[in-house]
């Protein structure tokens, strides 16, 4: 690590462990509930858990961008971050504003929108709050010696996720409106701009790891971004099916969700050719299997379980069962997940100096969450067909349904034990490195 | 070979492109098509009252609407065809958790006329054109349930 501000990342990290481990607390508590066991209601009705569940997923991987951010444009502007105490200052308050969020959602203190469960007044220090960590990153890039492609396509990312927050705070009394404008939130964040960030960090990432020359591996990041924005943008129309708009929309969505798994593809099939190619064998390898393993798995979960059920023809069947929740959990674990995880197992020892490379525990995290989650999404993909057959296409009754589907949960709770413990593992790792120190600096 | 510039071109004119694309299909769609889908002159005061309930208790999270939401109650898109005003005004008063074998709901004590706002949007979802959504069952009565 070259510059002492590098080291607040430390501290964006950490929050993600622990809003990580939170979420995973609020998905079993959902499981359990799928089962009949819900002891809880009183406390954390289905509906509070679904949201605390889903918000903290989308602030720990968030938090974990931020991080990581933090660690690369500096590395990559070469200088230090222009201000420290406005770091912490978003630092506190993206914790403050997470806490009051999630509080919230156990008294009532929400919108009913999946996703932007937020209420409007936090979202206006979430606003706050991003604006300071942009206004953080931009001055310390645009006061930088260098602008390399790697840290504006990150930027951009950063940048345009801020931006399509907006659209998802303007109320509109119609349902068909207020739910196109919320995919403007989701959908482009998802399949568009975190894919930017997605990019980036994957590029700093494989230029530190593999030694493959960074031209080579910028121009390649031009083109995958250039493929999800191609595919992406219109790709938002499979959410556009069903929802009280044109029928246009299933030629457009059907066609350009067709074509979104190219961009993870080749984001698979880049970072792969970049390990193949590069000469230099970082000792860090435990960083190069998540980094391999994102760009793959992103594949599986976002690309191919994504296209497997966005031809409208499909969706007609599968549209609001378990079908979604197989492919939702196996994309955000993929594309973001190991992303973040990725970033922070190259970071770790660099921040903090202590080279713990070959720890089993760290090898264990890996495949122990890896194999979970992919008995989770397989345990979603049975509940999800045997819904969409039993309730779509026989016509059995909603409740009649969720009881034959029961099995299903068992299988996913006992899965997503395996997945918890890896996770465990990989934070008792995180937090065995301990904090930063400045002895860690690389001698100018 | 491609070059990184033709690449970086690849990207931003593409970008730039299929936005305005979206951008004009969108226009299109929310002020020409979605009035007249969604029978925008049928949203009466109770509706979007109805609607502010709706999103006020965080209905989307346990059930779907439009096929949006999440999946541990039933779908209501075509819940008054289904179950009728009254059963659904008596499960939104109910001051005991509703529980159809053993699910239970919030029990959410509305008043007579805050159900009926509910009951006036969830009628006014249910007569969107929604492109054939949800779908007859094709399979009901070809295979035995019981």
């Amino acid at each position: 690590m070259k510059y002492k501000s590098q080291q607040v990342a430390y501290w964006f990290f950490a929050l993600s462990m622990v809003l990580f481990i939170l979420q995973i607390t609020y998905g079993f508590v959902m499981a359990f509930a799928h089962l009949g066991y819900d002891g809880l209601h009183e406390l954390i009705p289905f509906n509070a858990a679904t949201a605390t569940h889903k918000n903290l997923l989308v602030v720990w991987i968030l938090s974990g961008f931020m991080g990581a951010a933090y660690f690369i444009i500096p590395d990559e502007a070469e200088r230090e971050l222009i201000s420290i105490p406005l770091v912490k200052l978003q630092f506190w308050s993206l914790a403050i504003v997470g806490v009051v969020a999630v509080i919230g959602f156990h008294i009532g203190w929400w919108e009913g929108r999946k996703f932007l469960e937020i209420p409007r007044p936090l979202d206006y220090l979430v606003v706050v709050n991003v604006l300071l960590f942009l206004y953080v990153l931009l001055m310390t890039l645009y006061k930088g010696k260098k602008r390399t492609t790697t840290a504006l396509v990150l930027s951009m990312g950063l940048f345009f996720a801020a931006l399509l927050y907006l659209p998802g705070m303007v109320w509109f009394d119609n349902q068909t409106m207020d739910s196109f404008f919320r995919w403007w939130v989701v959908h482009l964040w998802v399949e568009g701009v975190w894919e930017l960030i997605m990019g980036g960090i994957l590029a700093y990432l494989l230029i530190k790891l593999t030694g493959v020359d960074r031209e080579v591996i910028e121009k390649w990041l031009y083109v995958i971004v250039g493929l999800t924005f191609l595919s992406g943008v219109l790709g938002t129309g499979h959410h556009y099916y069903y929802i009280g708009t044109p029928k246009y929309w299933l030629m457009i969505g059907g066609i350009f969700s067709a074509l979104e798994p190219l961009a993870f593809l080749g984001m698979a099939l880049f970072a792969v050719a970049m390990y193949r190619k590069g000469e230099k064998r970082h000792p860090n390898k435990m960083a190069l299997t998540w980094t391999l393993g994102t760009a793959i798995i992103s594949f599986v979960g976002a690309g191919l379980l994504g296209v497997a059920h966005t031809l409208p023809s499909v969706n007609m069947w599968t549209h609001g069962t378990f079908v979604t929740a197989m492919h939702g959990h196996l994309a955000f674990w993929g594309a973001y997940g190991m992303l973040v995880l990725g970033m922070i197992t190259y970071a770790m020892p660099l921040i903090t100096g202590r080279k713990m490379y070959t720890k089993p525990g760290a090898s264990y995290a890996f495949w122990l969450s890896n194999i979970g989650m992919i008995g989770m999404t397989t345990a979603f993909a049975a509940a999800g067909v045997a819904q969409v057959y039993l309730e779509r296409k026989v016509g059995m009754d909603f409740i009649d349904v969720q009881q034959e589907m029961e099995v299903h949960f068992l299988i996913l709770i006992a899965a997503a034990s395996l997945f918890t413990l890896g996770i465990i593992l990989y934070i008792i790792n995180f937090f065995k490195y301990g904090k930063p120190t400045d002895e860690a600096l690389e001698p100018a | 070979m491609l070059t990184k510039n033709q690449a970086r071109t690849f990207f931003l004119g593409g970008t730039v492109l299929f936005f305005f694309i979206f951008l004009g299909l969108s226009w299109h769609t929310l002020s020409q098509e979605v009035p007249k889908q969604t029978h925008e002159e049928n949203m009466t005061e109770s509706v979007i009252r109805g609607k502010e309930l709706f999103d006020k208790n965080n209905c989307m999270g346990c059930h779907t609407i439009m096929g949006e939401g999440a999946y541990y109650a039933p779908e209501l898109t075509k819940v008054i065809d289904r179950k009728g005003e009254e059963y659904c005004k008596i499960v939104l008063m109910s001051k005991e958790p509703w529980q159809p074998r053993g699910r239970k709901m919030v029990a959410y004590a509305m008043t007579e006329k805050e159900a009926e706002d509910v009951v006036a949007f969830l009628k006014w979802v249910g007569e969107i054109d929604l492109n054939g959504f949800p779908p007859e069952p094709d399979l009901k009565g070809k295979v035995p349930t019981e």
